[in-house]
């Protein structure tokens, strides 16, 4: 264990406490990816030398006394689809592996303005596609609690650097469960916002109506503060929400949960979801009661056409999407895409075409909204919704690499959030074996407030967040 | 070709003169700008540029669906049309499919089928540079917001389509909302055109595309209608496909074939919510319609009994009609309408320098002047009394409607106002 290892929140207290420096937190970051990125393959590429410029104004600023904002100095790792002026983004794809983006995301924008550093782009399944991190052109990611696993996707880079402590948070994209799946791999918070509460303007699209922005932390108190920085209106993105973004951290100090109704959804429960991994996320059930929530089950009848529905939409959206890559103005010509980024785009295509659309498209479209109909219904009885992430046993690498139908079926319990705009607060529970496990705190839109307090209640009395891999433990 | 109907239909693009594009904060007006000088990550299509709609285009819309007698869809959306072309980076364009701003209208007498709202494309600049053939592309038209317009098959001939399309060019200037200038490509026009025997219309169209003046779309419609009239008669089947129109030799030629049509895959853009309108919002659109020009000539022929030719000449000189109509906004200002009409068309006063109060003061001046002299005036009654002795004994017999008769004797002689004449006469007769 090492300074990299804390939370958000004990580092800054260092850091105003003078016991470390931004410089000091920031090599130890740079000394951990030099030593462990090469076996995990996190960061694809590594933005040290502005990190360390970067580094240097914070604790000169620090020492002359001013007022510094909310992550100055905290390094951070971005997922490759969000794009960073002047610093290559690859969206781990081979077709774009040397492109330049002209632009900063605003969530990048954002972050550098509160004085986060960036420490790099990390991998990920070639422009989100997967839930494992094995889709990247540039190779796996290795899970850091084991190598031989993978450390969940798409944003798996992003869960793998935070664990290894090769930055303090990671941001990620979750389209049908890209945050919640590799949080869960890693021992991390992960969190999924509701649609349209962070800005998607300059992150490489996926499926537009399902790309939430959202983040990896060790606590769901970082968490909360991360979104505090990272929510609300952008002009630049026509769906993102004027809402009023809420003060998450106000009332973690003394998260109430006593009288609270939390719903299990039958249907995440059924014969397909792990028996074991259940009994972790009953047991989650049980701690929640004993803290005063009364848990009951509750259905969500449509479930079931979770995965064709998810599969249509998205493999539509990504077909017009991915139209923009045409080696014209950037980038190689189309014959680079990957395997899987072709399988969409062909999905996507056949969907939308002429006497298909209304039976595809048309038909998800309208099926879509039945299951976010279920939510309302579940949200009118409960307040928050507790679910697994990974419904099956961690996968190894390369494991049943061949079943991608079957794969696609695993996203039946994280899709449905996103194809209702939901938040969902994914974070630990406990361990299959020697690998991580954690659970899904599911809200009505913009409940993110409720579910960081109830996030926190279990944070409170379990220590599940506190572990680390064991290659860093080793670390004396 | 006897015997032969044609049916044709128009589809108008019309740029919007906003200040910036449809979808990003670029300037809009691109015409002789310095070549990718006016552009963004959104209209370069960068990855992860979302698109937010320009709300002035969208209202504009609107508001030309509304005088061009449109229903207004107010739930409506954008789509994705989706081809592939250089000049489009996205690799779609945005446009609308299911649910136009505008539909249904009416005007001059043709059925307006839809009116909505799309993004422009880049331009591309085929050149030889150092003796290599290179396409270049300017984005800087890209993302500039476009109106299309597309009327039903209801234009009867070529030149009809030519007659219609000036006047709608009239009205889209005279709401200020584009120049429509064909040279500079912010008024471009397309005609469907196919012809039937039997008078219903045919299930084929052919496309002319790529028709830069009004001169061109009636030539091209009128070569169209000869050479698919002369394909029947050689008992040919005419095939739905697209053609440009070569302005040089006055021919139509096969661009693109039907087995050659895009699949556009259109659905619903996700990147922009629905636009919905509130009967308020609709109302406040609707309430800046101005009077149209057809509506004005219309109006000044019936209300200030006007021939056609005065008409327009106040409705393309809306300084002097407004000018016109507040003379009477003056209730004791009583001058016959077509006299004041006549002095403002022919500039007999200069109304242009005088208040509408002098300008009162200007007609009895030139009244005056006119008949220069009383005296003049004097003598014309007396010849005329002199001259018409039964009508002047009638008169004096009772019978004052003779009175009418001997005016008109007196105009004959000189041209002056009947009432001053009729006022003269009855000095000497009473």
């Amino acid at each position: 264990m090492d300074i990299v290892d804390n939370s958000i929140r004990e580092t800054v207290d260092l850091f105003k406490k003078r016991k470390i420096s931004c410089q000091e937190i920031v090599r130890a970051c740079f000394e951990r990816i030099e030593k462990y990125n090469l076996s995990i393959n996190a960061y694809l590429t590594l933005n040290k030398e502005q990190a360390l410029k970067k580094a240097q104004d914070v604790d000169n600023n620090r020492v002359k006394g001013r007022e510094l904002p909310p992550l100055a100095g905290i390094p951070v790792a971005l997922k490759d689809i969000y794009s960073t002026k002047n610093l290559r983004t690859t969206a781990a794809s081979k077709i774009i592996d040397n492109y330049l983006p002209a632009y900063s995301a605003t969530v990048v924008q954002k972050l550098e303005s509160v004085g986060a550093i960036i420490m790099g782009k990390v991998n990920c399944d070639a422009f989100a596609h997967g839930a494992t991190g094995e889709n990247s052109d540039f190779g796996s990611v290795k899970n850091p609690w084991d190598l031989e696993y993978v450390a969940g996707g798409s944003s798996g880079g992003s869960a793998a650097a935070v664990a290894f402590g090769g930055c303090l948070m990671a941001m990620g994209t979750d389209t049908g469960g890209s945050i919640r799946n590799p949080a869960s791999y890693c021992n991390l918070v992960g969190l999924k916002p509701t649609y349209g509460r962070v800005s998607r303007s300059g992150v490489i699209s996926m499926g537009s109506s399902l790309d939430s922005m959202g983040h990896l932390t060790r606590t769901v108190e970082d968490c909360a503060l991360v979104l505090s920085v990272t929510a609300g209106y952008d002009p630049l993105d026509a769906t993102s929400s004027r809402k009023p973004v809420d003060f998450y951290l106000q009332d973690l100090s003394h998260p109430a949960i006593k009288g609270l109704k939390i719903g299990l959804p039958q249907e995440y429960f059924g014969r397909e979801l792990n028996p074991e991994i259940k009994t972790l996320i009953l047991k989650a059930a049980q701690q929640f009661t004993d803290l005063g929530a009364e848990v009951d089950e509750v259905s969500l009848p449509n479930t079931a056409y979770t995965i064709p529905v998810y599969y249509l939409i998205m493999s539509s959206e990504v077909s017009a999407n991915l139209a923009r890559f045409d080696g014209i103005r950037f980038g190689h010509a189309r014959e680079m895409f990957g395997e899987e980024a072709k399988r969409r785009i062909m999905l996507g295509t056949f969907a939308l075409s002429a006497g298909y659309y209304d039976a595809y498209y048309l038909r998800a479209s309208k099926v879509r909204t039945l299951l976010r109909q279920d939510f309302e219904k579940a949200f009118a009885k409960f307040d928050a919704l507790l679910a697994p992430v990974v419904p099956i046993k961690p996968r190894k690498i390369g494991e049943k690499e061949q079943e991608k139908l079957k794969l696609y079926l695993e996203d039946y319990v994280t899709g449905p959030v996103n194809l209702a705009g939901l938040p969902a607060l994914a974070l630990p529970c406990g361990f299959w074996h020697n690998i991580p496990m954690g659970m899904q705190l599911i809200g009505p839109q913009f409940s993110e407030k409720k579910l960081f307090e109830v996030g926190q209640a279990y944070q409170d009395v379990t220590d599940w967040h506190l572990k680390r891999p064991p290659l860093v433990e080793e670390m004396g | 070709m006897s015997g032969y109907r044609p049916f044709i239909g128009l589809e108008i693009h019309v740029e919007l003169a906003t200040k910036s594009k449809m979808f990003c904060g670029c300037c809009a007006d691109h015409f002789h700008k310095e070549p990718n000088t006016q552009t963004c990550p959104v209209c370069l299509g960068l990855p992860g540029a979302l698109p937010v709609p320009n709300k002035k285009a969208i209202d504009w819309t609107v508001f030309l669906g509304l005088v061009l007698g449109c229903r207004i869809n107010k739930h409506s959306y954008f789509e994705r049309k989706q081809y592939f072309y250089p000049d489009l980076p996205k690799g779609f364009q945005i446009s609308q499919y299911e649910r136009p701003f505008c539909f249904k209208g009416w005007f001059d007498e043709v059925n307006i089928t839809r009116v909505h709202l799309e993004e422009d494309t880049g331009k591309l600049i085929h050149r030889k540079i150092e003796g290599e053939k290179v396409t270049l592309i300017d984005f800087n038209r890209c993302g500039v917001p476009l109106v299309e317009i597309v009327t039903e098959p209801e234009i009867k001939s070529a030149e009809h389509a030519k007659e219609w399309l000036k006047k709608l060019q009239r009205v889209i200037r005279s709401l200020s909302i584009s120049d429509c200038d064909m040279e500079k490509g912010s008024m471009r026009l397309e005609a469907n055109v196919s012809v039937s025997k039997n008078g219903k219309l045919p299930s084929y169209k052919v496309e002319l595309k790529n028709i830069n003046s009004f001169r061109f779309v009636e030539k091209a419609i009128e070569f169209e209608i000869q050479r698919q009239t002369e394909l029947f008669e050689k008992g040919q089947k005419i095939e739905q496909e697209t053609r440009g129109f070569e302005s040089d030799k006055g021919v139509t030629y096969l661009q693109r074939s039907k087995e050659e049509a895009f699949e556009y895959r259109y659905f619903p853009e996700p990147d922009i919510p629905p636009i919905v309108f509130t009967d308020g919002e609709l109302d406040k659109i609707r309430k800046q319609i101005p009077e149209l020009p057809e509506e004005k000539r219309q109006r000044f022929v019936k209300e200030y009994s006007l021939n056609e030719q005065e008409a327009d000449y106040f409705v393309s000189n809306p300084s002097a009609a407004q000018y016109f109509e507040v003379l009477y906004l003056e209730k004791n200002f009583n001058l016959d309408f077509r006299e004041t009409a006549r002095l403002i068309i022919n500039k007999k006063i200069d109304w242009e320098n005088i208040s509408p109060a002098d300008f009162k003061a200007e007609v009895a001046v030139l009244q005056e002047g006119g008949l220069s002299d009383q005296v003049e005036l004097a003598k014309a009654a007396k010849i005329v009394v002199d001259g018409n002795p039964k009508a002047v004994a009638d008169y004096r017999k009772g019978k004052t409607n003779t009175v009418g008769f001997l005016v008109g004797q007196m105009m004959k002689k000189t041209k002056v106002d009947p009432n001053l004449a009729r006022q003269e006469l009855l000095k000497i007769l009473e």
